[in-house]
């Protein structure tokens, strides 16, 4: 099975993914890591205002088989969450680099063990 | 150790299913998403190889008394073609295992036929023999559990599909009651029983004809973690985890199976049930409901409203039908009353639920 790789990403080898903006970065679960957990069926992120720290766990992804905690790719502070994912948790399986992003993080500093795709791809294969 | 496989794993592998170790077996857990597995066998059919099952035989002259003294249910009421649940238990009553005892047919190799769960096979074959021989008594024990694949379909849909592909009328089999039938040309066995709380078959099917058969059952196949959700939420136990004489020791009056007790036959286990059933119960598994968001797990702890423990969740899911979290797990018997507040703690923070009455899906299945 082959699973998307954006190249325009960062990756954790936790299996994040991090997309740097001009001011802030979004980040999520790979495509890799929505399939490994099967049905997504809630996820406990941070409040706005809250900070997360680079390598440090943010949260929570629950699926039906497992409970898995999140890792976060950056230092900052948290300026948005993706509220969709109250309501629609799938959305974390249907579109992870897209619709299913969770975390809208003002950055202070990067983790120092970001993965290109292209080594991201290498540890997933 | 290595794991047992099933025969069809690499037919698994092919369909795309990912893999889990359960029992010793390596069984796939999900074949496409467990939610859509799930809801294939709720409102049209599906099916599962549950291979893992242990098979063991018990053929002879003294082959009923030797059941009717290692499992907690009556064998004798049992006719040819019946079958029923039991629990097998220790000198304390605790369970060591359910099953499903099935008496055969006249002219079968074998007077009886029981299941035990996942991995037990090997211990249930050597307590059945060691019994036998420790009480004298005139039976044979196989354990024939990798001579046979287990096939599981489920679902509205599920009698007619098995139907359509026996020789013989199976349909009119009523529950827990079974017949030996051809199905897509290999002669199985086919009893109206099942782990879903839905309508259908289980199908014990010669290793050899395993492929042809699972072929020939054309509908959503399914895996074990699509067997956890729809059992759970009929409030059906899972040996090892819901109970486990090591680990999750419970009589079956705490584990509210006692309906498969019956106290005027002879069994091990008899007299410490007997003072149980006369005592009552300290705990009582329950099935919970959340009420916060959360997903409840095996080994979270249940309190009170105030904070005080009271039990344990011994598994837990979101409810794919219901769509909210579920549980099932034990409570001391004061807090077991349905609706009763009670607590989860889901990862350090207590969240609110509510007891709840087993089955979550109601009573007409």
């Amino acid at each position: 099975m082959s699973f998307d790789v954006p190249d325009d990403r960062n990756y954790l080898e936790s299996h994040e993914w991090v997309d740097h903006g001009d001011a802030t970065a979004t980040v999520g679960i790979t495509d890799f890591a929505q399939d490994e957990l099967g049905d997504v069926v809630f996820v406990e992120l941070p409040d706005e205002g809250d900070d997360v720290t680079a390598g440090e766990e943010f949260g929570v992804v629950e699926s039906i088989k497992a409970v898995s905690d999140l890792y976060s790719p950056v230092s900052g502070t948290v300026v948005g969450i993706n509220d969709a994912l109250h309501d629609q948790p799938e959305l974390v399986n249907e579109d992870p680099f897209g619709e299913g992003w969770m975390l809208e993080v003002e950055v202070d500093e990067e983790s120092d063990d970001l993965l290109s795709a292209d080594e991201y791809r290498d540890q997933i294969e | 150790m290595s794991l047992r496989k099933p025969p069809l794993r690499e037919v698994h592998a092919e369909r795309g299913a990912s893999f889990t170790e359960f029992g010793g077996w390596e069984m796939p857990v999900e074949f496409d998403s467990i939610q859509d597995e799930h809801r294939a066998v709720r409102e049209e059919a599906g099916v599962f190889d549950v291979s893992h099952m242990g098979e063991i035989e018990v053929s002879g002259p003294d082959a009923a008394e030797l059941l009717q003294r290692l499992t907690t249910n009556d064998v004798t009421a049992l006719d040819r073609g019946d079958s029923q649940y039991s629990m097998i238990t220790d000198d304390e009553g605790t369970i060591l295992d359910d099953t499903v005892v099935y008496r055969l047919p006249e002219g079968e190799s074998a007077e009886f036929l029981f299941v035990p769960n996942a991995g037990h096979d090997e211990q249930m074959e050597e307590r059945w023999t060691a019994h036998r021989d420790e009480w004298d008594l005139d039976a044979d024990v196989e354990n024939v559990t990798d001579d046979y694949g287990m096939f599981a379909v489920q679902g509205p849909d599920a009698p007619g599909l098995v139907a359509d592909l026996a020789d013989e009328s199976v349909t009119d089999l009523s529950k827990f009651e079974g017949r030996y039938a051809t199905v897509a040309g290999a002669r199985c066995w086919v009893a109206r029983t099942g782990y879903t709380g839905e309508d259908g078959f289980e199908l014990i099917v010669p290793a050899e004809a395993s492929e042809t058969v699972w072929s020939a059952l054309e509908c959503q196949p399914c895996g074990l973690g699509a067997r956890d959700t729809l059992r759970m939420e009929m409030g059906f136990l899972l040996s090892g985890q819901d109970f486990d004489p090591e680990e999750n020791p419970h009589t079956p009056y705490e584990a509210g199976v006692g309906w498969t007790v019956k106290l005027d036959t002879e069994f091990v286990g008899r007299d410490a049930l007997e003072r149980v059933d006369a005592e009552g119960v300290d705990e009582t598994f329950v099935g919970v409901r959340l009420v916060d968001r959360g997903v409840a797990r095996h080994g979270y702890e249940i309190t009170d409203a105030d904070g005080e423990s009271i039990g344990e969740v011994t598994s837990g899911t979101m409810s794919p039908t219901l769509n909210e979290p579920i549980a099932l797990g034990y409570v001391a018997t004061e807090h077991a009353d349905p609706d009763t507040n009670v607590r989860v703690v889901v990862r350090g923070d207590s969240k609110k639920a509510k007891i709840a009455t087993v089955p979550f899906l109601g009573e007409n299945r």
